[in-house]
Protein backbone atom coordinates (compact mmCIF):
# COMPACT_ATOMS: atom_id res chain seq x y z
CA UNK A 1 0.00 0.00 0.00
CA UNK A 2 2.80 2.55 0.93
CA UNK A 3 5.08 1.42 -2.01
CA UNK A 4 1.56 1.84 -4.23
CA UNK A 5 1.04 5.56 -2.30
CA UNK A 6 4.58 6.76 -3.35
CA UNK A 7 4.94 5.44 -6.70
CA UNK A 8 1.53 7.38 -7.23
CA UNK A 9 3.25 10.51 -5.91
CA UNK A 10 6.54 10.15 -7.82
CA UNK A 11 4.61 9.96 -11.08
CA UNK A 12 2.44 12.62 -10.49
CA UNK A 13 5.63 14.69 -9.35
CA UNK A 14 7.71 13.65 -12.52
CA UNK A 15 4.83 14.39 -15.13
CA UNK A 16 5.05 18.26 -13.52
CA UNK A 17 8.38 18.40 -13.75
CA UNK A 18 8.41 17.10 -17.43
CA UNK A 19 5.38 19.34 -17.64
CA UNK A 20 7.66 22.47 -16.42
CA UNK A 21 10.66 21.49 -18.64
CA UNK A 22 9.18 21.52 -21.77
CA UNK A 23 6.97 24.81 -20.83
CA UNK A 24 9.94 26.53 -19.98
CA UNK A 25 10.90 29.65 -21.44
CA UNK A 26 14.31 29.92 -23.91
CA UNK A 27 17.32 31.18 -21.89
CA UNK A 28 17.51 34.82 -21.94
CA UNK A 29 13.94 35.95 -22.46
CA UNK A 30 11.72 35.71 -18.98
CA UNK A 31 8.13 35.93 -18.96
CA UNK A 32 7.98 39.69 -17.24
CA UNK A 33 11.21 41.76 -17.51
CA UNK A 34 10.19 45.26 -16.92
CA UNK A 35 11.69 45.57 -13.66
CA UNK A 36 14.89 44.37 -14.90
CA UNK A 37 14.88 46.80 -17.83
CA UNK A 38 14.43 49.66 -15.26
CA UNK A 39 17.11 48.90 -12.87
CA UNK A 40 19.47 48.61 -16.19
CA UNK A 41 18.31 51.49 -17.74
CA UNK A 42 18.19 53.78 -14.73
CA UNK A 43 19.84 52.35 -12.04
CA UNK A 44 23.70 54.42 -13.03
CA UNK A 45 21.86 57.30 -13.25
CA UNK A 46 19.72 57.48 -10.15
CA UNK A 47 22.65 56.04 -7.35
CA UNK A 48 25.97 56.37 -9.76
CA UNK A 49 27.00 52.84 -8.70
CA UNK A 50 28.25 51.02 -11.94
CA UNK A 51 27.74 48.15 -9.72
CA UNK A 52 23.99 47.89 -10.72
CA UNK A 53 23.92 44.78 -8.55
CA UNK A 54 25.25 46.72 -5.10
CA UNK A 55 22.90 49.33 -6.06
CA UNK A 56 20.16 46.95 -5.75
CA UNK A 57 21.03 45.56 -2.95
CA UNK A 58 22.35 48.30 -1.16
CA UNK A 59 19.98 51.32 -2.36
CA UNK A 60 16.98 49.96 -4.00
CA UNK A 61 16.39 47.30 -1.37
CA UNK A 62 18.44 48.52 1.33
CA UNK A 63 15.89 47.09 4.07
CA UNK A 64 16.58 43.93 2.76
CA UNK A 65 20.18 44.05 3.16
CA UNK A 66 19.23 45.73 6.73
CA UNK A 67 17.53 42.49 7.50
CA UNK A 68 20.75 39.92 6.56
CA UNK A 69 22.81 42.45 8.79
CA UNK A 70 20.34 41.79 11.61
CA UNK A 71 20.51 37.56 10.95
CA UNK A 72 23.96 37.68 11.00
CA UNK A 73 24.44 39.55 14.30
CA UNK A 74 22.09 37.28 15.83
CA UNK A 75 24.11 34.59 14.81
CA UNK A 76 27.09 36.05 16.65
CA UNK A 77 25.01 36.86 19.56
CA UNK A 78 24.01 33.00 20.06
CA UNK A 79 27.13 32.07 19.43
CA UNK A 80 29.13 33.84 21.70
CA UNK A 81 26.36 32.78 24.12
CA UNK A 82 26.76 29.01 23.75
CA UNK A 83 30.27 29.46 24.22
CA UNK A 84 30.45 31.89 26.98
CA UNK A 85 33.10 31.64 29.10
CA UNK A 86 31.92 29.89 32.85
CA UNK A 87 33.88 28.34 35.53
CA UNK A 88 33.34 24.93 36.15
CA UNK A 89 31.36 23.93 39.32
CA UNK A 90 33.34 22.27 42.29
CA UNK B 1 45.12 24.25 20.47
CA UNK B 2 48.58 23.66 19.99
CA UNK B 3 50.39 25.55 17.06
CA UNK B 4 50.76 24.13 13.66
CA UNK B 5 54.66 23.69 11.68
CA UNK B 6 56.73 26.10 11.20
CA UNK B 7 56.09 26.05 6.98
CA UNK B 8 52.35 26.51 8.09
CA UNK B 9 53.28 29.68 10.05
CA UNK B 10 55.79 31.16 7.81
CA UNK B 11 53.39 30.58 5.06
CA UNK B 12 50.26 32.05 6.55
CA UNK B 13 52.42 34.88 7.95
CA UNK B 14 53.31 35.61 4.57
CA UNK B 15 49.76 35.44 3.09
CA UNK B 16 48.10 37.24 5.96
CA UNK B 17 49.29 40.70 4.38
CA UNK B 18 48.08 39.99 0.66
CA UNK B 19 44.56 38.15 2.26
CA UNK B 20 43.72 41.92 4.11
CA UNK B 21 45.08 44.15 0.83
CA UNK B 22 42.33 41.93 -1.09
CA UNK B 23 39.81 41.94 1.69
CA UNK B 24 40.01 46.03 1.53
CA UNK B 25 39.96 45.90 -2.17
CA UNK B 26 36.48 44.39 -2.66
CA UNK B 27 35.01 46.29 -0.06
CA UNK B 28 36.42 49.47 -1.34
CA UNK B 29 35.57 48.88 -4.87
CA UNK B 30 31.74 47.73 -3.74
CA UNK B 31 30.02 50.03 -6.20
CA UNK B 32 32.38 49.45 -8.92
CA UNK B 33 33.62 45.52 -9.51
CA UNK B 34 31.60 42.37 -8.55
CA UNK B 35 31.72 42.42 -4.56
CA UNK B 36 30.58 44.33 -1.57
CA UNK B 37 30.26 44.22 2.02
CA UNK B 38 29.67 41.21 2.90
CA UNK B 39 31.90 39.80 0.51
CA UNK B 40 35.18 41.36 1.72
CA UNK B 41 34.55 41.31 4.91
CA UNK B 42 34.58 37.58 4.47
CA UNK B 43 37.45 37.52 2.99
CA UNK B 44 38.67 39.40 5.93
CA UNK B 45 37.64 37.38 8.43
CA UNK B 46 39.50 34.28 6.64
CA UNK B 47 42.53 36.01 7.59
CA UNK B 48 41.94 35.99 11.28
CA UNK B 49 41.00 32.39 10.77
CA UNK B 50 43.99 32.05 9.04
CA UNK B 51 46.00 32.79 11.73
CA UNK B 52 44.16 31.47 14.67
CA UNK B 53 44.27 28.16 12.59
CA UNK B 54 48.18 28.59 12.26
CA UNK B 55 49.65 29.79 15.22
CA UNK B 56 47.00 28.70 17.91
CA UNK B 57 44.44 30.63 20.22
CA UNK B 58 46.88 31.17 22.95
CA UNK B 59 49.57 33.50 20.31
CA UNK B 60 45.73 34.98 18.72
CA UNK B 61 44.93 36.08 21.98
CA UNK B 62 47.41 38.80 21.67
CA UNK B 63 46.14 40.76 18.61
CA UNK B 64 42.27 39.85 18.37
CA UNK B 65 40.13 39.76 21.99
CA UNK B 66 36.64 38.87 21.91
CA UNK B 67 35.64 42.45 23.00
CA UNK B 68 37.36 44.25 20.16
CA UNK B 69 36.03 41.29 17.47
CA UNK B 70 32.54 42.30 18.62
CA UNK B 71 32.27 45.76 18.90
CA UNK B 72 33.69 45.73 15.69
CA UNK B 73 30.52 44.17 14.51
CA UNK B 74 27.85 46.39 16.90
CA UNK B 75 30.11 49.26 15.14
CA UNK B 76 29.27 48.07 11.81
CA UNK B 77 25.57 47.91 12.31
CA UNK B 78 25.39 50.92 14.09
CA UNK B 79 26.67 52.83 11.38
CA UNK B 80 24.64 51.09 8.78
CA UNK B 81 21.21 52.22 10.54
CA UNK B 82 22.67 55.30 11.26
CA UNK B 83 23.63 56.27 7.04
CA UNK B 84 19.91 54.41 6.63
CA UNK B 85 18.61 57.23 9.08
CA UNK B 86 20.20 60.07 7.44
CA UNK B 87 17.88 59.98 4.68
CA UNK B 88 14.70 59.94 6.81
CA UNK B 89 14.18 63.35 5.57
CA UNK B 90 13.03 62.22 1.93
CA UNK B 91 12.48 58.80 2.78
CA UNK B 92 14.32 55.19 5.06
CA UNK B 93 16.81 54.38 2.91
CA UNK B 94 17.60 57.13 1.02
CA UNK B 95 20.45 57.34 -1.32
CA UNK B 96 21.32 61.47 0.00
CA UNK B 97 24.68 61.38 -1.73
CA UNK B 98 23.24 60.21 -5.05
CA UNK B 99 23.85 62.60 -7.93
CA UNK B 100 20.18 63.41 -8.65
CA UNK B 101 19.35 63.87 -4.44
CA UNK B 102 18.67 67.50 -4.04
CA UNK B 103 20.53 69.05 -1.36
CA UNK B 104 23.60 68.57 -3.36
CA UNK B 105 26.87 67.18 -1.38
CA UNK B 106 29.86 66.88 -3.46
CA UNK B 107 30.95 64.08 -1.65
CA UNK B 108 31.32 60.79 -3.92
CA UNK B 109 28.16 62.33 -5.92
CA UNK B 110 29.74 62.21 -9.55
CA UNK B 111 27.22 60.74 -12.02
CA UNK B 112 29.29 58.02 -14.34
CA UNK B 113 28.27 57.52 -17.69
CA UNK B 114 25.64 55.34 -19.15
CA UNK B 115 26.70 51.70 -19.91
CA UNK B 116 30.31 49.82 -19.46
CA UNK B 117 33.05 52.15 -18.21
CA UNK B 118 36.21 52.76 -16.43
CA UNK B 119 35.04 52.77 -12.75
CA UNK B 120 35.51 56.09 -10.62
CA UNK B 121 35.51 55.79 -7.17
CA UNK B 122 34.07 58.72 -6.61
CA UNK B 123 30.66 57.75 -7.46
CA UNK B 124 27.49 55.69 -5.83
CA UNK B 125 26.50 57.79 -2.83
CA UNK B 126 26.15 56.18 0.29
CA UNK B 127 26.87 52.85 -1.34
CA UNK B 128 30.30 53.18 -0.41
CA UNK B 129 29.63 54.53 3.04
CA UNK B 130 27.51 51.30 3.55
CA UNK B 131 29.60 49.41 1.83
CA UNK B 132 32.22 49.70 4.38
CA UNK B 133 29.93 49.67 7.22
CA UNK B 134 28.97 45.96 6.38
CA UNK B 135 32.51 44.73 6.01
CA UNK B 136 33.58 46.23 9.35
CA UNK B 137 30.23 44.27 10.31
CA UNK B 138 31.19 41.04 8.88
CA UNK B 139 34.72 40.53 9.97
CA UNK B 140 33.73 41.39 13.51
CA UNK B 141 31.33 38.66 13.19
CA UNK B 142 32.55 35.95 11.00
CA UNK B 143 35.68 37.06 13.32
CA UNK B 144 34.14 36.49 16.79
CA UNK B 145 32.55 33.23 15.27
CA UNK B 146 35.74 32.06 14.57
CA UNK B 147 37.24 33.24 17.79
CA UNK B 148 34.57 31.97 20.24
CA UNK B 149 34.51 28.46 19.12
CA UNK B 150 38.31 28.29 18.92
CA UNK B 151 38.64 29.24 22.33
CA UNK B 152 35.83 27.17 23.55
CA UNK B 153 33.74 27.02 26.68
CA UNK B 154 35.82 26.67 29.64
CA UNK B 155 37.91 28.93 32.10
Amino acid sequence: MRNAVAGVALLVMAAFLFYAAVEMHSFGSPAYSDMDDYFIENAQKETGANNVVTSIVFDYRGFDTLGEATVLFTAVAGTTAVFKKRREKK
Amino acid sequence: MMAMSKIVRTVSNLLYFFILIFGFYIVMHGHLTPGGGFQGGAVLASAIALIIVAHGIEKAKKFYSEFSLTSCESLGLVLFISLAFLGIFMTFFYNFLSPGAQPAIPIFSTEPPLGPNLGNLNTGGVIPLMNIAVGIEVIGGLGAIVYVMFRGGKK
